[in-house]
Formats: C-alpha cells, structure tokens, sequence
C-alpha cells in the first residue's frame, strides 16, 4: 500500500471525510471508558514533531496515539539538532532512519510538511504549516458540527470572523466546510482578509451587518503580534473589538460559536459569549481526541475499508 | 569605447550547414537554404552548395537555423559562488540553449563594481567562456546603494551597462545621479524595479493562489509603482533606462506611456514570465519561486501581447542558480531565482509560437537581434560576411525537463517536469561550434 499524507484538506474526498469522521464516531466509546486504551496501532511508531508551540495539537496527538497504544516520540525544535542549525531535510531523514510510520509535524512555513513527505517513507500528518493548512483543525471542526447539528451539514451558512489572512484555521476550514456542502463568508477587518479570495468560492464581509444570516459563527484569534505598532493591520485592539468583538447583543439564539483555541476573552470573543451552551469550543477540543485518533488509524489501515468502527473500537 | 565580450580564443570554423529552414527578421529570411562558413565568416548562402574539400558537413535538414540568442541578463555567481555556477558551466548552459553572448550582471561576490574586478573577469572568461561574454558593472560600489562605481573607467574596461540588479536603487536620487553620471559613458542603466515598502515580506505574487496558500504577497504595484517613478526620473533627466524583467500588467501601461512620451526607455521581460502562471506555485516547490514572481494569466497574455508590439524590447533570462541546499527547504525561506539560458528557447517556442500567440520571427527578433543592438555588439544575422552567430534548432523535439540533464550547476528550474517542444541541436558563436547535442 502506498504511503498516504494528510497535507491539506485538499488531499481528501468527500468519502474521505465522512469515514473518518464515522471513525472517531466509533472511538468516541473508548474515551467514555474507565480503561481508555485500545491495542489498535500496538507496535506502532509516530514521531511527533513541533516546530513551533502548540498546546492543544500536541497534546491531543499524542494522547490520540497513546490511547491507540502506539509508541510515540515527541520533539520540539528548541533543544533538538535544529538549534544547531540542521536543516528540515536533514531533520526528517536521520528520524526517517528509525522507521517511524508516522510522522505529525507542525512548523512554521508554509509546505514544510509536503517538503518532509519527500525526503521519508513515513506518512506525514500536517499539524499546522505557517498561514497555509491545519486539516486536522478542520476535521474536528467538522465533527463537533456533525455531533451537535446532525449529519447532513449541507446548506448550512457558516461565518469565519477575524484575521482571515494569517489564518491556515481559515484557509483549512474554508474547504471543509465546502466540500461538506456549507455557505462561507469571511469577515474581519479589510487589510486581514487576503485580496482575491472570492476566488475560493467565499463571500467577504468588512461589517457584521448580516451576521445574523449565519448558522455558525466560527471566531479567530487576534494574534496579538498583529496588533504591534507600525504593521497597521487595524489601529488598535480597542477598535477591533468594538467592531469585531463577539458579544451576545451580535448573535442570535441558537447561533452556535466556534473558536479554535486559544481564546482571548474581551478581544474577539467576550466572556459571556464564550461561556455559553451554544459556544462550542470545549466540544472542539474534546473532539480533538477521537478525531486524530481516527485520523492517525486511517492512515495507517488504509481509507479503503468502508465498514467503520468494529475493529477500531475493538 | 563599447561593450566587449570575452571567450577563450579559438579558430574559426569551416562548416557547411546543409537544408535548415532559416528564420531571420533582419535578412528578411525565411526559407530553405545551405550555409557555408569559412574560417568562422559565412561566405554563401544558397540551395544545394558545393561541398569544399576538408569542410565538415551538418545535416540539418527539417530544422532551423536562427540568428543567435544574447542573453541581456543572467546571474553567473562568479566570482564568489562557484558552487552554485562558474563561467563554464554557465556559458555552456548557454551554448546548450542557442545563446552566442551572454551578458552577467553585477551582483557577485565581490560585486563587479571596479575595472579591476572586471578585468580579472574578463581574463577568467578568457579561459573559461565558451560563449563570449560580457558584464555588467554595479550602479553602486558593493551594491550598497550608496556611492556610484567609476563608470567612465568601468565603461572604458567593456561593461555594457550599469546595474545593481537583484536589488532595487533605495531612493529615486541615486537613480537620477546615476542617470546623469551614466552620461559620460554612452551606457543605460538597468534597474530592478521595486518599491520595498510594497514589497514588504511577499514571495509570491498577491492573487487568488496567495490568498489559497497563504504567502504574504508581492503586489504587481510594488513594481508598477517604482516603474512609473523611475520613468519619471528618465524622462526628466533624458537618461537611458532599461527596465529588468517587466512582469506585470500595470507595468506595461507606464512603460507605453513613457514610450510615446519619447523617454529613452527599454524594457525586457524574462521566458519564465512569458510561460508560467503563479498557479504553478501550488506545488509548493521553491523551485518556482522568483521576484518579480509569477503573475497571473492576465499579466503574462499582456506581457506576450508587449513583446509582439515591441513595447518589450528583449526578452533576457534572469538566469539564476541557486545551490541545491538553499531550495531545499520551505518556499518562505529559499531565496527567489531560476535557472534559464537553457530552457529559454524551447519554453517559448512551446507557449508562445505553438499557440500562435508570437510569430517566430518576432520571437528571435526579441531573443537576438534587439539585445545585441541593446548591448552594442555585432547583432547576430544569417548574411554573407557575417560572422557566424546562430543556431540549429530541431523545432520537433520533445523533451521533458529534468534538472539533472542541464549543464547549469545547479537544479533550480522552474520547468522541471515539464514536456517542452523544440530543442537547440548546434550553436556557432563566433565562428567556432561551442555546442553539439550528442544525439
């Protein structure tokens, strides 16, 4: 069988989707367990690879890991041959040399896991490349979605609200949510939404007039580098808030409101708004779980088998 | 005092080019015909010559035979990066791609930016060059932006032109000095057009690709902008510029304004703009990745459309190696630049003159014959007493392009992979056989 990358959303079909998605499903029993292990991917080796911090990523890889009881090996760049100036390459091939079948990396530029693909025979699972992907994001994403709102997300109008251009969130869950038949407008300040990205099939929006339209409203972090002096991206955080703040005066019950963590309250979502039943954020991470464990099975068995569930649950 | 060029020192050749289909715009050739060179000199051209005892015979028939292409623009790294090329490797990417001068800009370690510097290069080519060639000098001393190089005695030692390309000048100023001073030399000066602030972090062009992948973009007016500046500046000044590789739209209309304002403005545009979308930077590959960047379909059917119209006067390469370790690694960190003297002809010629967008004609017109006039050298033309400057070209090659078969040092082509049509078979450069494809 050949090696198969998770590099971007786009490296998946629609069925593909829906079986993993089907397959976190299964895992979701194992979670609820006493003894939350299965011996799925035992003899297994994934290396995981952070290039740049994470906290919710790499913890929920590694835990989706072991709960397959796969053996795993964490690096991060810092202490690691990189500060000694050792290239990506080189990097992927001496980890190459222990015959991982799976590498999950995040790092800072953008088609860095796509570079690593080509210099091992590991399958590679982009865990976030610079402002490009994050597709692992995107698919817990879209299971939360399907666990709340039911299976059929088709139709559904789907607001990503902030700092659109710095985002690979956005850029990864603009197709998820495409490829599961979902409506996307983009809406934040002007110089944060990328120029020609109606070209992906999305509407763009500088106000939050017709928020109300929305069934979902997926909220970015103000990534407070942004907001230095001198990059003008938008004059101040004050104003930023004013008008792209999520308050409850904005939303509408029964508006569900997404985040991908980590959230700063009183900047782009207030403390009222994050805290609510509809605000789906804790489900986002508690997806995280069973949808990498999932994730990181399919890769390994293959995405041909269609029957979902019975032998990962086992 | 003009633009030298410099080559190792060889006999001329005798040769008899048999049934070629020669395409010269400035012969006003095109038809089928021998050639026989003597001693380097073509000496007659005509149907069915007689073969002189001791002349060595090619058999091109089903091919062309094309004035030779001068290259207004490559990065030869030497002296300073001769891991990535040196003078041979890349005069003989040169030769492989039809080229019979080539000209080096100024960006080298030192940069070329004192006579003695030039001349030391000048006595490397002397050993080394298997095409002739030439060199720019830098505008500024050490490209720093900041005092003007001694262009009279640079001029005097044979640099064609003044150039600090590969960065832009800072301030709109130090292009006015160097206009005016260039004045004592009877040489252009050739920028790298680019507003910084503009720039800012961009790798690839700003477009609906950017916005997919993320990559800061590069605005087709962080080119436009400093263009219309400069052509301003040229204007004012009655200066001769030379605009480097044009790649955008909005460009080209300044460009056209300037023109008909009677500015002494020349402008070239590069066969990697003349061919490839930004779309191509999907693949992630830094081996696509060049400043100016590819620009959209838009942009390139504009620039082909220039090229037609002569409001682009040259097509030039921007040839530039880039060692294996620097483009290996993500597209955000690699440096911009690809190789191109010897996929030049054969990329065109595939995009532009199978789909009819460029006659023949018009394109080695562009290639040869308008950069030679812009250098000041002998221009390339398939006439009796000529020198021999040309090329056989076999327009029914395939080939796919794979980095390790090119003669460049390194492997950054844009083209890797692709299926191009037309490939050079043979190249005279002054008088003498510098290439000969093996199969």
């Amino acid at each position: 069988m050949a090696k198969r990358d998770l590099l971007s959303m786009s490296d998946l079909s629609r069925a593909d989707v829906e079986l993993i998605l089907d397959t976190a499903e299964s895992f979701l029993p194992v979670l609820k367990r006493d003894i939350k292990k299965v011996p799925t991917l035992r003899g297994r080796t994934i290396v995981n690879m952070f290039f740049e911090s994470s906290t919710r990523t790499s913890t929920s890889f590694e835990l989706a890991a072991k709960r397959l009881s796969a053996d795993t090996m964490s690096i991060k760049a810092s202490g690691s041959a990189v500060d000694k100036g050792e290239s990506l390459k080189d990097t992927i091939l001496t980890l190459s040399a222990y015959s991982p079948d799976i590498i999950v990396m995040r790092h800072p530029h953008i088609g860095a896991g796509r570079l690593a693909a080509r210099y091992t025979t590991a399958s590679v699972i982009n865990a976030g490349d610079g402002k490009y992907q994050h597709p692992t994001q995107a698919l817990l994403d879209v299971f939360t979605l399907r666990q709340t709102l039911g299976k059929d997300l088709a139709g559904l109008n789907v607001w990503i609200v902030g700092d659109i251009l710095h985002s690979r969130v956005a850029r990864s869950d603009i197709e998820a949510f495409q490829l599961l038949g979902m409506q996307v407008t983009v809406a934040g300040p002007p110089p944060l939404i990328p120029r020609d990205i109606e070209a992906l099939g999305v509407k763009v929006a500088y106000d939050l007039g017709k928020l109300r339209e929305a069934d979902v409203v997926y909220l970015l972090r103000m990534q407070m580098e942004r907001m230095q002096a001198g990059a003008n991206y938008v004059p101040s955080l004050r104003e930023y808030s004013a008008l792209y703040g999520m308050t409850a005066a904005r939303l509408r019950a029964g508006q569900k409101v997404m985040h991908p963590g980590p959230i700063n309250r009183g900047v782009e979502i207030s403390a009222e708004v994050a805290d609510h039943p509809d605000t789906l954020i804790l489900e986002q991470v508690e997806a995280g779980v069973a949808v990498r464990m999932a994730i990181l099975y399919r890769t390994i068995v293959g995405y041909d088998e269609r029957q979902p569930g019975e032998r990962g649950a086992a | 005092m003009s633009a030298r060029v410099f080559s190792t020192a060889r006999r001329g050749e005798d040769l008899l080019v048999r049934g070629a289909h020669i395409v010269d715009p400035l012969a006003n050739l095109d038809a089928r015909a021998d050639v026989l060179v003597r001693k380097g000199v073509i000496t007659e051209i005509g149907e069915k010559l007689q073969t002189p005892a001791g002349v060595r015979v090619i058999d091109a028939d089903g091919w062309l035979l094309l004035p030779g292409f001068v290259d207004l623009h490559a990065h030869l790294r030497t002296p300073g990066r001769e891991d990535e090329e040196d003078l041979a490797s890349g005069t003989t990417a040169a030769a492989a791609g039809g080229y019979v001068a080539v000209f080096a800009m100024a960006n080298t370690q030192p940069a070329i930016d004192s006579a003695s510097v030039l001349e030391g290069m000048a006595r490397q080519a002397a050993v080394d060059a298997r095409v002739p060639v030439g060199f720019f000098a830098a505008v500024t001393l050490g490209l720093k932006g900041e005092q003007l190089t001694e262009m009279h005695e640079l001029a005097q030692a044979g640099a064609v032109g003044f150039s600090d390309d590969g960065l832009p000048l800072p301030t709109a100023q130090l292009l006015r000095r160097a206009l005016q001073y260039a004045k004592v030399t009877d040489r252009f000066v050739a920028i790298h057009a680019q507003d910084d602030s503009l720039m800012a972090t961009g790798v690839m062009n700003e477009d609906a690709v950017s916005a997919k992948l993320g990559f800061a973009g590069i605005p087709a007016i962080a080119e436009s902008a400093a263009i219309a500046q400069a052509l301003e500046v040229a204007r004012y000044e009655e200066g001769r510029l030379h605009l480097c590789h044009v790649s955008s739209e909005l460009s080209l209309e300044h460009v056209a304004r300037a023109k008909q304002l009677g500015v002494r403005v020349t402008a070239e545009a590069t066969p990697h703009h003349l061919t490839l979308t930004s779309d191509k930077v999907e693949c992630l590959d830094a081996r696509v990745k060049m400043n100016p960047p590819l620009r959209t379909e838009k942009d390139r059917q504009a620039l082909v459309a220039a090229v037609k119209d002569g409001l682009i006067d040259v097509i030039a390469t921007d040839h530039a190696p880039h060692a294996p370790e620097e483009k290996e690694v993500p597209f955000e960190v690699a440096p911009f630049g690809t190789t191109g003297l010897e996929t030049a002809f054969a990329a065109l010629y595939t995009a532009t003159v199978l789909t009819g967008e460029l006659p023949l004609a018009t394109l080695v017109e562009r290639m040869s014959q308008a950069p030679a006039r812009l250098a000041g050298i002998p221009v390339p033309t398939i006439a009796k007493e000529q020198v021999a400057n040309f090329c056989l070209v076999d327009p029914q090659a395939e080939w796919t392009v794979d980095p390790a078969d090119l003669h460049s040092k390194t492997r950054n082509t844009a083209w890797a992979g692709e299926t191009l049509r037309s490939r050079v078979r043979a190249t005279v450069a002054t008088g003498r056989l510098v290439w000969e494809a093996r199969d």
